[in-house]
C-alpha cells in the first residue's frame, strides 16, 4: 500500500535523475535549466505587483517630498540610518499601540528606494513626524546620550556645521521624475531655491515653497540657525514629514493582529 | 606573478590596464568635488599598481612550460591570499561594529566611523571580500581539477579576480564616504554596479569555456553549484540595481522601483544573495573539498541532483518571508512562507549527503581539524536552514523580525557555515597549490578550529537570547492593557548580550588571524613536496576528478 503511493514519486525521481544525467553533459543546457528554474519564482511574485491595482491603495491627498526633505532623505541614506531604524509598522497590534497606525503601501509609493529596513536597533520611524520638536531632534542628533542616556545611537554633530549642497537638487528631482515621481517642471527648476527657502522663512524664497508644495508645508529654521541652511536643516525637515505625506493610514483602519 | 603569461597576453593585460587608467582619470576629472572623483583616483591607482606588475614581467623571456600538461594556479593562489586579507579586515570591522553597539562612543568622533557607515563595510567585506574571493579562487581550482583541463585563458582569470576586488574596494571606500544605495547587500552605486556586470560576464564565459575543454563526459556536481552561483547572481544583481543616476558626474542614483515593488525586488535579491552567493557557491566547495579530504565518494549522487534543483527552484520564491505583516499583499507573503518551509527538504538533503559521506571516515574527522571544519560547517548549514525555515513561518517571524534573532540566524549561517567551510577548503588546498607537504602548523589549525567554534557558539547564543528577550518585551502588556516596556528598557536588557557578542566575535577574528599567519608561514617555510598527480589528463585512472565509488 505504502509502496503503491510512493511508487509514482520514485518513478518521477528516477526520471528526473536520468534527465539530469543527460543534460549534465551539456553546459549550455545546464545553464538554460538554471535560468528557467530560477526565473519562475521571481516572475510570479514580482510582476503582478506592478499590474494588480489593489497592491497600492489610492490616496488623493498624497503629497511629494519637498527638495529640502528629499535632501534630508538622501542624508538619512548616506549616514546609514536605515541600518538601525525601520520605517514599516507591521499589522501587529503591539506595533500599532507603540508606533501608530500600521504602514500602508501607498505611503512609500514615491520612495525610491524604500527604507522599510530589516532591523530595529532603534525604534521604528514611520510615524516620527511631529512627535518631537525640531529642537529635540537637533539636540538628539548632536548628542543622543544627552537626551536618552541609554541610547546607543552615534552622534551627528557635524551636520550642524555643514552647509547643505543644493545645486544638484534640480538634477536629483529630475532623476526622480524619470523613475516615476510626478514632479512638475516648475518644481524641478526651482528646487535649489525652494530647498533654501524652506529653511529660511523670512526670505522671498520661502513663498515659492508654499506655492509649489501647498500651504501645509512646514517652512521654518529647522536647526535653529537663522543665517544658513545646513545638512541638519534638511535631515530634521525629513524626519518631521515621516508619516505625514498622506492621512490615508488614519482613516478607519481595521485593528491589528495579535 | 605575470611571468607565466605569453608576450601577447602581457600586451593585452597592459592594454586593459591603460583603458582602466583612462577610465579612472575621466571619473576623477568629471567627478571632482563628488565621491565619484575619489573613486576615479582609486581606479587610477589600482590600474597603476597592476601595470607595474605587468611591466615587471614584460621584459622576461617567454614562459617555457607546456600548457597542456599543467594547471594554471597563479590566480587561484592570489585569490586565496586576498580572501584571507579580506577575512581579517571584514571580521575586524565586525568586531568594531559589535563593540559600537556595546560601547557607542568607541569611535574617533568622525563622520566616516559611525555605525551606519561601517556596518556595510563589515557585511560587504566578509560576504564579497572574503566569501567572493574564496569562491572565485576555489572555483578556478575546482573547475580545472574536475574537468581535468587547464583554465581557458590566462588574462581573463586575472581580469575577473582583480576586477572583482576593484569592485570591493570601491564599495568599501564608498560606504565610508557615504556612498550607498541603502539596499542591503547591494549598496554600491551605479558605476560600481556596471563594472561588476562586466566582470561577471567575463567570469561566466571563462567558466563555460573551461567546461567545454573538459576531458570528462560529465560535469561534476560542484560545478553545477558554481554555475548557478554565477548565473543567478548576475540576474539578481542587474534587476535589483536598476537605477537612474542624478548626474553622470556624481555617485547618487535613484532606484527604478519604489515602495512595495522595491521592497519585494530588494528581498527577492537579498534572500537569493543568501541562496546563490552564501549557499550555492559554498555548496560547490563542500561537494569538492569534503569528499576529497575524506577520500570518500559523495554518499548519493541522486540526492545531490534532487537537492540541486530543489535549491535552485525553491529559493527564488522565498524572498517575501522578509516582509511578513508588512504592506506587501498577503498572497505573496503566504507564497514566501510556503516555499521557505519546503526549502528545508533540499537543504537537509545537501547537509545529510555531506555528513553521510563522512560515514566510515569519522576517525579522520576526529584527527584532522581541516576535515572537522567541513563537518561542522555542514552541521551549521543544517542548523541555520532549519532555523530559517522556522523563522519564515509568519507567527514565528512576528517575534523574530526586526530583532537580534535575525542577526543570530545570519551568523549561524555566515560564521558557522560559510566561514568554516571556506577555512576548511583553504587548509586543504593551500599545501597542494604551493606544493608543500602539509600546512606549516597543524596545531594552529587545531587552535583555529576551537576558537572559531567557540566564537560562533557564543555569538549565536548571545543573539538568540537578546533577540527573543527583545521580541517578547516589545509585545508584553501590563494588566491595564498598556505596553509594559519602553524601547529604552529593551536597550538596557540588550547590553550584556552585546558585550558577549563582541567577545565571541573577537575569538572568531583571532582564529582568522591565525589562519592568515599559518598560510603565510606555509608558503614561506613549509617543506616542499611535489604532488604525484594533479595535471590535466584525459585518463580517469591517472587522475580521478574526485574519489569514485568502489
Ligand atoms: C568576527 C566575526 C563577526 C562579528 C563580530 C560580526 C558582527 C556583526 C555585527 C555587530 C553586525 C550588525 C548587527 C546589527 O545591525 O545589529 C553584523 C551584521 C552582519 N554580518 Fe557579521 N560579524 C562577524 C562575522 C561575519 C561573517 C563571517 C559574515 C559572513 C560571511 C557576516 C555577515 C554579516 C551579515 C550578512 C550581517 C547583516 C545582518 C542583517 O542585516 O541582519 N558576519 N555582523
Ligand atoms: C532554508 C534556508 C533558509 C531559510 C528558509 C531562511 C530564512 C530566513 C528568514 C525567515 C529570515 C528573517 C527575515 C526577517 O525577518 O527579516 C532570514 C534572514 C537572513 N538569513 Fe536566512 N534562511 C535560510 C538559510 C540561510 C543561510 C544558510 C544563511 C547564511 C549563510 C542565511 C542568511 C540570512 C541573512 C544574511 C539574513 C538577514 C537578512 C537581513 O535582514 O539583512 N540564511 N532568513
Amino acid at each position: 500500500m505504502f509502496r503503491k503511493i510512493l511508487s509514482p514519486f520514485a518513478r518521477l525521481f528516477e526520471f528526473h535523475a536520468r534527465t539530469h544525467y543527460r543534460t549534465e553533459r551539456h553546459s549550455m543546457a545546464l545553464t538554460l535549466g538554471i535560468i528557467v528554474a530560477a526565473g519562475v519564482g521571481g516572475f510570479v511574485e514580482i510582476a503582478p505587483l506592478f499590474t494588480i491595482d489593489e497592491t497600492v491603495e489610492a490616496a488623493p491627498d498624497m503629497r511629494l517630498y519637498t527638495p529640502l526633505e528629499q535632501a534630508g532623505r538622501d542624508i538619512y541614506i548616506r549616514e546609514g540610518c536605515y541600518a538601525c531604524h525601520s520605517q514599516m509598522i507591521r499589522t501587529l497590534q503591539d506595533e500599532v499601540d507603540r508606533y501608530g497606525p500600521y504602514s500602508l503601501a501607498v505611503e512609500s509609493q514615491y520612495d525610491h528606494p524604500m527604507l522599510w529596513g530589516s532591523k530595529r536597533t532603534g525604534p521604528d520611524l514611520a510615524r516620527l513626524g511631529n512627535k518631537y520638536s525640531d529642537d529635540w531632534h537637533v539636540r538628539h542628533l548632536v548628542d543622543p546620550r544627552a537626551v536618552v542616556p541609554e541610547s546607543v545611537m552615534p552622534q551627528y554633530a557635524f551636520l550642524l556645521d555643514r552647509t547643505l549642497e543644493t545645486e544638484s537638487l534640480p538634477d536629483r528631482l529630475a532623476a526622480l521624475r524619470a523613475v516615476g515621481v510626478p514632479y512638475s517642471d516648475e518644481q524641478i527648476d526651482n528646487a535649489d531655491a525652494d530647498a533654501r527657502g524652506q529653511a529660511r522663512p523670512d526670505t522671498d524664497a520661502a513663498d515659492g515653497v508654499s506655492k509649489r508644495y501647498g500651504d501645509a508645508t512646514s517652512v521654518r529654521h529647522f536647526d535653529g540657525q537663522r543665517d544658513r541652511v545646513t545638512e541638519m536643516d534638511a535631515l530634521v525637515a525629513y524626519l518631521q514629514i515621516l508619516g505625514g505625506l498622506t492621512d490615508a493610514a488614519f482613516a478607519n483602519q481595521p485593528p491589528g493582529e495579535d | 606573478m605575470m611571468e607565466r603569461l605569453t608576450g601577447a597576453e602581457r600586451q593585452i593585460a597592459l592594454m586593459i590596464c591603460v583603458v582602466m587608467a583612462i577610465v579612472g582619470l575621466v571619473m576623477a576629472a568629471a567627478g571632482r568635488g563628488d565621491p565619484m572623483g575619489s573613486h576615479g583616483a582609486i581606479v587610477l591607482i589600482a590600474a597603476g599598481i597592476v601595470t607595474c606588475f605587468v611591466l615587471r614581467a614584460i621584459g622576461e623571456p617567454e614562459p617555457a612550460e607546456d600548457r597542456t600538461t599543467s594547471y594554471y594556479d597563479d590566480p587561484t593562489k592570489a585569490g586565496l591570499v586576498i580572501a584571507l586579507f579580506w577575512a581579517v579586515v571584514g571580521m575586524g570591522m565586525g568586531v568594531w561594529v559589535a563593540a559600537q553597539l556595546a560601547w557607542p562612543d568607541l569611535r574617533f568622533d568622525a563622520a566616516w566611523s559611525s555605525f551606519g557607515r561601517i556596518r556595510p563595510v563589515h557585511t560587504s567585506g566578509v560576504i564579497f571580500g572574503f566569501g567572493g574571493n574564496a569562491l572565485i579562487a576555489t572555483s578556478y581550482h575546482v573547475m580545472q581539477r574536475t574537468s581535468r583541463a587547464r583554465l581557458a585563458g590566462h588574462v581573463s582569470p586575472w581580469f575577473v579576480l582583480l576586477g572583482f576586488n576593484l569592485f570591493c574596494i570601491v564599495a568599501a571606500s564608498g560606504y565610508l564616504m557615504g556612498v550607498t544605495q541603502s539596499k542591503e547587500y547591494a549598496e554600491p552605486e551605479w558605476y560600481a554596479d556596471i563594472w561588476l556586470v562586466i566582470v561577471w560576464v567575463v567570469y561566466f564565459v571563462l567558466y563555460i569555456r573551461t567546461l567545454a575543454r573538459r576531458n570528462e563526459p560529465h560535469i561534476y556536481v560542484a560545478n553545477w553549484y558554481y554555475l548557478a552561483f554565477i548565473l543567478v547572481v548576475a540576474i539578481l544583481h542587474i534587476v535589483n540595481n536598476l537605477a537612474v543616476p542624478a548626474s553622470l558626474t556624481g555617485a547618487k542614483s535613484y532606484s527604478a522601483f519604489a515602495g512595495v515593488q522595491d521592497a519585494m525586488t530588494q528581498w527577492w535579491y537579498g534572500h537569493n544573495a543568501v541562496a546563490f552567493f552564501l549557499t550555492a557557491g559554498f555548496l560547490g566547495m563542500l561537494y569538492y573539498f569534503l569528499p576529497k579530504r575524506a577520500e570518500r565518494p559523495i554518499y548519493s549522487y541522486r540526492l545531490s541532483i534532487l537537492s540541486f534543483w530543489g535549491i535552485v527552484f525553491f529559493y527564488i520564491w522565498a524572498g517575501s518571508h522578509h516582509l511578513h505583516y508588512t504592506a506587501l499583499p498577503q498572497w505573496v507573503q503566504t507564497l514566501g512562507m510556503t516555499f521557505s518551509v519546503m526549502l528545508l527538504v533540499p537543504s537537509w538533503a545537501s547537509a545529510g549527503n555531506a555528513l553521510m559521506t563522512l560515514n566510515g571516515a569519522w576517525h579522520k574527522v576526529r584527527d584532522d581539524a581541516t576535515l572537522r571544519f567541513m563537518m561542522v560547517a555542514a552541521v551549521f548549514y543544517g542548523l541555520s536552514t532549519f532555523e530559517g525555515s522556522f523563522m519564515a513561518v509568519r507567527a514565528v517571524n512576528s517575534l523574530s523580525h526586526y530583532t537580534d534573532w535575525t542577526v543570530g540566524h545570519v551568523h549561524a549561517g555566515a560564521m558557522g557555515w560559510v566561514a568554516l567551510i571556506t577555512f576548511g577548503s583553504i587548509y586543504s588546498v593551500v599545501p597542494l597549490l604551493w606544493k608543500r607537504e602539509t600546512m606549516y602548523s597543524w596545531k594552529l589549525v587545531e587552535w583555529h578550529f576551537w576558537l572559531a567554534l567557540a566564537g560562533t557558539v557564543i555569538y549565536v547564543f548571545a543573539m538568540w537570547n537578546s533577540g527573543i528577550v527583545q521580541g517578547l518585551m516589545w509585545r508584553t502588556y501590563t494588566d491595564s492593557g498598556t505596553l509594559a516596556y519602553s524601547f529604552t528598557d529593551t536597550l538596557v536588557a540588550m547590553h550584556p548580550y552585546y558585550v558577549a557578542r563582541a567577545c565571541g566575535g573577537a575569538l572568531f577574528l583571532t582564529g582568522a588571524i591565525l589562519a592568515a599567519y599559518n598560510v603565510y608561514m606555509t608558503i614561506r617555510h613549509a617543506p616542499e613536496k611535489r604532488p604525484e598527480r594533479d595535471y590535466p589528463t584525459s585518463s580517469e585512472a591517472t587522475e580521478p576528478a574526485v574519489p569514485a565509488a568502489e
